[in-house]
């Protein structure tokens, strides 16, 4: 059926919006999420949506099909589907403004999922978890066509091998939960392709993935889209994913689109100041930081001062009282690593790879398993943390502080941003009352926070301000080491530099040394010196951060780097792609 | 794997069954005096001849000179054996007191289940779809007093209600000439017919309770994002709802089997008891009002027997619908 | 910094909560649940009633008078009018008398329009000693004349004032709601807290026995634990063995709550980060994270309270919870208990609309304080 339809000229719009405008009523008033925008799809073009956390651009997708959770409604616009351009009325001049249609009509239920389909962020949560994959994948087919139920367990087989589902058999009889993040969005993807739509709408569709799993879902829409000529319109807040696949280019901000254009000349010649910076921050992510490489000149690396010596650590591993031994899982496998005085150093790893557990056991706010942790102090001592009572650990934990990667657990909404600035210092018991003030006022002022925070509670700010918060705190006991725990992950692009520079700049003044853990290559490279890659609780190689980006040794390293996203439409690609056996496996 | 789940669940039913074994004969045995000595004097107060050999008899038999673990083994060997001692008010054996009276109980309380289930279900769903409408209002009021008043007024209430209103008695599960009748045809009818008004009394704050349960779980349900997937699906509002968030939602539903149902059953016994229904709960309190500890002793044992079979059951049940169980 | 300029244009008023403690935003979340804040209202007053019920109770709740079996209610009336047809303030019941049928000998009263008791303000009537330590005599609104009786809620079969009686059920009943919760919450705190924070072994022989609790029948053992109690026990150890004997069936619920935020808050990020702190084992549980369970083990333990009344009330009703001389709802009620005393006086009644106000407005209060329980919790997302 698909094949009849004749390959359009170069830009056949087939779905239109003019002046789309939704807004969620509440109490204190309207809030405009969307705000006249106006964009086109192109069939066989994939159109990235680009904008940073609260853009509106996942709301606006929402609307076209009239699906926003309340209190969210479209108060205005047009969003026209011409479908005689589809081939699907064979011909008949046919054009629908979906913001006519009833949200909860048969008219515009006929076009959900049949003309127009979706793919969301989380296939887990997306996905229903107590159905099995074949119901919900071909439940569209049995909705929209007239099909037996045979026929359509036919036809979700063949999607899922599709999508490149292996085992499709076994699969189709599967419950979400028995499946990688990876699979789970290759059957939301088998679910959208259902009924051929015109028009695919994907949702920040690789946000919840890693990079290696990225790459293949990437490679998978597209070779899907070329083969069937459908419009995509992709959502994302990844400059590097939209460099990838995008033919066009909105750029979204603030409910509104500030600009649109081809993938080339946006990221050749952008117009809006805001979509510059955007493209900054991410070029200026993916070299090392100027600044770090001149403090390094005048201030050399010193010798090392916390050293994992085969640490491992198994969780959940115990004798029952039956005699059935339970081996648990192991997290970190004899992990070599050391940091030295004054670097950076990076651990980069995918979901799961024990890059989180490694940097806990180092600060042994895990127990370890085996292996042991020197850490040398400022008098050159050295003792091992393995073997420590958390009682003998405070003085260690005032020398190494931690930095968490979410801002909104990691500070106690209960206390004020003062209290939890001065939880260290007050538990030192060195500082008298006033004293401590005045110190907490002094790091407020470091981190770049205005004094006036000291009486508020967290929830008076944003996740870029709490992150200053919680590396006041980190610092305000003077310590040597800082562990950042993706302490940039939940922050959007522009405020990711101001973090890491703010750290870089702390380094300088206080002589710290980082350990900075991270799935982003190109913040590690950008703030470390060293980088040590991991994968499935092991080291896998470690080495100057310059040196393993351009000339990785391990195939697992080579995998990784050649599956992130280059934020260059020119070299799109070009890069070989390297896939990791066992990897690939698991997908 | 769901078999694996069941043997576990059975196999851990079994300590539990011993621990409740034991708190029911610690109950029996808890009443200051001696068992004997208080049968003897009921005997002797009722003018019957106090015979020495055969009190002798019982206390070798239950053993009440020996230490409470002894006692403890000879009664649950008896009550495994279908012998749960002898009810020294009724001067019979106790098994042939209870059985009847708790068929009657599971009965009423499958009865209750039933009258729960449709219309707490329906209510459940509405109140969550059509949140803050008037017809959700209407229900949480409902439903606020239905919890708020104790069954046992509620019955008494009702029974003011239609004693003084329209002059008819709504105790009893039967009619006069079917009370001591044996079973039959006409009897089950008799029975339909009594047992809607403690179906009503009993149901209600049960229904109330499901109902807020429901709704609370529903409207979690209803913005998950795989409701947004269906409706992107294109699948009709009431389709999609049935479909996804209430099948998840209603996994409190399939658990009532194991609280509510043992609830009911001894929830009943008071409301039982101000109906004068023919169920255990009336014979139950007069047992322990007069300390006639081996019949009390039977029912709190069959009740909380019954109170582990229905978490059984339900948890059971619950792994059958819900894949994620049975996979942990 | 940048960030300052580059403010959301959209983004509604700043609000004026960027100082508020806890408490605070707790309090701005309950304050707008009319229906919790009504409830409040009326758990307080029950509370006062409860506290002063000698000084409110117009009469001895035990003090029996053969001349008003089951005197029925009579309407209190503030306005008096005299033969000339002159307005007065002086509260004031009309007067009934009892008849007896010569034949069947059943009782009736009839209204004697003639014949006004007057009542008064702050009146001295019987005398008692509140809370035991304060002899006294006035009464919020008594009879003029001490010799005569008034009935607002009318008379039980010894001519009791159901109004004194219920005044004073409602020390009783409520109280055991409050001590039994406070029993339960120990008990819970304790063993939930263990269990949440040390985790492991520990934690599972308590939800075994935890587990073990609660699939036991509550009635029955209720039952069968009041049944055991030695009949010769004085009225208090009575009352305070129902309380334990209620609060050992309904600690679990309370130890499944605090063992849940227990476990749930352990591995939020910010008690890590106190742990870091350096702070001692006592520091991170009571400083940071008990501030975060304290408004929901509020919340819990206004809901139990309502459970603990009606198993109250039921025990008592039954004969196998507080008996007489104590003065409980449930007591009271079981005056109600033979349908021919309730259809000759149904204000036998009365006790159990307390019970279904005072177990109504706990519940709306509790789903209120829960509600407002996690101010924070639309923040993380």
């Amino acid at each position: 059926m698909k094949q009849t339809a004749m390959k359009p000229d170069a830009e056949t719009t087939v779905l239109e919006l003019k002046n789309l405008t939704t807004e969620f009523i509440t109490k204190k008033g309207a809030f405009r999420a969307v705000d006249d925008v106006s964009l086109e799809l192109h069939a066989g073009k994939t159109l990235c949506v680009v904008g940073e956390s609260g853009s509106g651009k996942s709301v606006m997708s929402r609307s076209i099909l009239q699906i926003v959770d309340p209190p969210g409604q479209v108060t205005g616009g047009e969003a026209l589907l011409h479908r005689h351009r589809t081939a699907r009325t064979g011909g008949f001049e046919e054009t629908i403004d979906l913001l006519q249609l009833d949200p909860k009509s048969k008219a515009i239920r006929n076009l959900r999922g049949r003309d127009i389909a979706m793919i969301f962020q989380e296939p887990m949560s997306s996905l229903s978890p107590v159905h099995r994959i074949g119901d919900q994948v071909g439940e569209a087919i049995r909705l929209h066509e007239a099909v037996s139920k045979k026929e359509a367990r036919e036809r979700t087989l063949e999607l899922l091998r599709k999508v490149e589902i292996p085992d499709p058999g076994k699969a189709i009889d599967q419950f979400p939960f028995e499946f990688s993040g990876g699979m789970r969005q290759r059957a939301m993807i088998a679910m959208a392709l259902s009924c051929n739509p015109t028009v695919l709408i994907a949702d920040e569709p690789t946000t919840a993935l890693d990079v290696t799993i990225q790459a293949e879902i990437l490679d998978l829409i597209r070779s899907i889209q070329d083969e069937s000529d459908m419009a995509v319109m992709f959502i994302t807040h990844d400059m590097g994913v939209v460099a990838e696949i995008a033919d066009e280019i909105a750029v979204m901000r603030f409910g509104k689109v500030v600009e649109t254009g081809d993938v080339y000349e946006i990221f050749e010649n952008p117009q809006h100041h805001y979509t510059q910076r955007l493209l900054n921050s991410v070029r200026e992510l993916d070299h090392p930081s100027e600044r770090r490489l001149a403090m390094r000149e005048t201030r050399p690396v010193g010798a090392p001062i916390l050293v994992s010596d085969k640490v491992s650590k198994v969780f959940g591993a115990s004798k029952k009282w039956w005699g059935k031994e339970n081996r648990g899982l192991t997290a970190v496998n004899e992990a070599k690593l050391e940091l030295r005085k004054g670097e950076n150093l990076g651990i980069v790893g995918e979901s799961g790879s024990g890059k989180t557990t490694l940097g806990r056991c180092l600060q042994r706010v895990h127990e370890v398993t085996d292996g042991r942790i020197l850490y040398t102090n400022d008098t050159g001592q050295e003792r091992d943390l393995a073997s420590l009572t958390e009682d003998q650990l405070a003085q260690p934990w005032r020398d190494i502080r931690t930095v968490f990667q979410d801002p909104f657990s990691s500070l106690n909404p209960r206390m004020t941003i003062g209290q939890i600035i001065a939880e260290p210092l007050i538990v030192e018991g060195k500082l008298t009352g006033p004293q401590i003030r005045d110190r907490v006022h002094e790091l407020l002022e470091l981190v770049g926070l205005p004094v006036t925070a000291y009486m508020r509670y967290p929830h008076a700010f944003s996740g870029g301000q709490r992150q200053r918060v919680s590396i006041a705190r980190a610092i305000a006991p003077n310590p040597r080491i800082i562990i950042a725990d993706e302490a940039t992950s939940a922050l959007d692009v522009s405020l990711r530099t101001q973090i890491l520079d703010l750290l870089l700049d702390l380094q300088e003044r206080l002589d710290l040394s980082f350990i900075l853990i991270s799935h982003d290559i190109a913040v590690i490279r950008y703030f470390c010196d060293r980088i040590a890659v991991m994968y499935r609780g092991q080291i896998v190689e470690t080495g100057d951060t310059e040196t393993v980006c351009q000339n990785p040794q391990h195939a697992y390293t080579q995998s990784l780097l050649s599956a992130v996203p280059v934020a260059d439409p020119r070299v799109r690609g070009q890069k070989q792609r390297v896939r990791y056996s066992e990897s690939s496996q698991r997908t | 794997m769901l078999l694996v789940y069941i043997a576990r669940r059975i196999l851990w039913a079994i300590p539990l069954l011993f621990a409740v074994s034991l708190i029911a004969f610690a109950l029996i045995t808890a009443p200051p005096g001696d068992y004997l000595t208080t049968f003897a004097a009921t005997l002797a107060q009722s003018g019957d001849v106090v015979d020495e050999a055969r009190l002798d008899a019982l206390r070798e038999r239950y053993g009440f000179d020996q230490p409470f673990i002894i006692q403890y083994f000879r009664w649950i060997g008896g009550v495994l054996q279908g012998d749960f001692g002898i009810s020294f008010e009724w001067q019979q054996p106790v098994s042939q007191l209870i059985w009847e009276r708790m068929a009657l109980s599971v009965t009423l309380a499958l009865a209750t289940l039933m009258f729960t289930w449709a219309m707490a279900l329906p209510i459940g769903i509405y109140s969550a779809v059509r949140k803050y409408s008037i017809g959700d209002y209407f229900f949480t009021t409902i439903g606020f007093i239905g919890l708020a008043t104790p069954n046992f007024l509620f019955a008494l209430v009702l029974m003011y209600v239609a004693v003084v209103h329209f002059g008819s008695d709504v105790s009893g599960l039967f009619s006069e000439q079917y009370q001591d009748a044996p079973w039959s045809l006409a009897k089950m009818g008799d029975l339909a017919a009594h047992i809607w008004i403690p179906v009503i009394i009993l149901g209600t704050s049960a229904t109330a309770s499901l109902v807020r349960i429901m709704r609370a779980n529903l409207l979690d349900e209803l913005h998950r994002p795989y409701v947004t997937t269906a409706r992107a699906k294109g699948l009709s509002e009431w389709r999609l709802i049935l479909k996804y968030p209430v099948r998840i939602a209603i996994n409190p539903f399939i658990s009532t089997i194991g609280w509510a149902f043992p609830q009911l059953i001894s929830g009943a016994v008071i409301t039982a008891f101000v109906l004068s229904l023919p169920t255990s709960g009336p014979l139950m309190l007069q047992a322990l009002l007069a300390q006639d500890m081996y019949l009390a002793g039977a029912f709190i044992l069959l009740l909380c027997c019954l109170s582990i079979v229905g978490m059984l059951v339900s948890d059971i049940l619950l792994a059958v619908i819900d894949p994620r169980i049975r996979f942990r | 910094m940048t960030t300052k300029s580059e403010i959301d244009p959209r983004a509604l008023e700043q609000s004026p909560e960027d100082f508020a403690s806890q408490w605070r935003l707790i309090w701005l979340a309950f304050r707008r649940h009319k229906l919790a804040m009504t409830g409040a209202i009326i758990i307080l007053l029950l509370y006062v009633i409860g506290l002063f019920a000698e000084f409110l109770a117009p009469f001895d709740p035990n003090a029996t008078s053969s001349s008003d079996i089951f005197h029925p209610p009579q309407m209190i009336r503030f306005i008096d009018r005299d033969a000339e047809g002159g307005w007065s303030f002086s509260p004031h019941v009309i007067a009934m008398t009892m008849e007896r049928d010569s034949f069947t000998l059943e009782t009736s009263y009839a209204l004697d329009p003639d014949k006004k008791i007057y009542l008064d303000f702050f009146a001295k009537g019987d005398p008692y000693e509140l809370w035991g330590l304060f002899p006294m005599e006035r009464h919020l609104l008594t009879t003029e004349n001490p010799d005569e009786h008034f009935f607002l809620f009318g008379a039980d079969r010894l001519g009791r004032d159901m109004l004194s009686r219920t005044i004073f059920g409602t020390r009783v009943s409520m109280s055991i709601g409050l001590i039994g919760v406070s029993l339960s919450l120990v008990l819970g705190l304790i063993l939930g807290g263990i269990s949440g924070f040390y985790g492991g072994r520990v934690d599972m022989f308590i939800q075994r026995v935890v587990e073990l609790v609660i699939s036991l029948p509550t009635i029955p053992i209720w039952l069968g634990l009041s049944a055991a109690l030695p009949q010769d026990w004085s009225p208090l150890a009575r009352y305070f063995a129902i309380t334990v004997i209620l609060s050992l069936v309904a600690w679990t619920e309370l130890a499944r709550v605090v063992r849940g935020r227990f476990l749930a808050l352990r591995t939020e990020d910010f008690v890590t980060a106190a742990r870091l702190d350096g702070g001692s084992r006592k520091r991170v549980i009571f400083r940071h994270m008990m501030p975060s369970m304290v408004s929901h083990i509020i919340a819990s333990v206004t809901l139990a309270i309502p459970v603990m009344i009606i198993a109250e009330t039921s025990l008592s009703f039954l004969g196998l919870g507080l008996t007489p001389p104590i003065i409980s709802w449930g007591v009271l009620l079981k005056e109600a208990q033979n349908i021919r005393s309730i259809s000759e006086a149904p204000w036998l009644f009365v006790p159990g609309g307390a019970v279904v106000i005072a177990v109504l407005a706990l519940n709306f209060l509790g789903d209120g304080l829960r509600d407002a329980a996690d101010p924070y919790s639309q923040d993380n997302h």
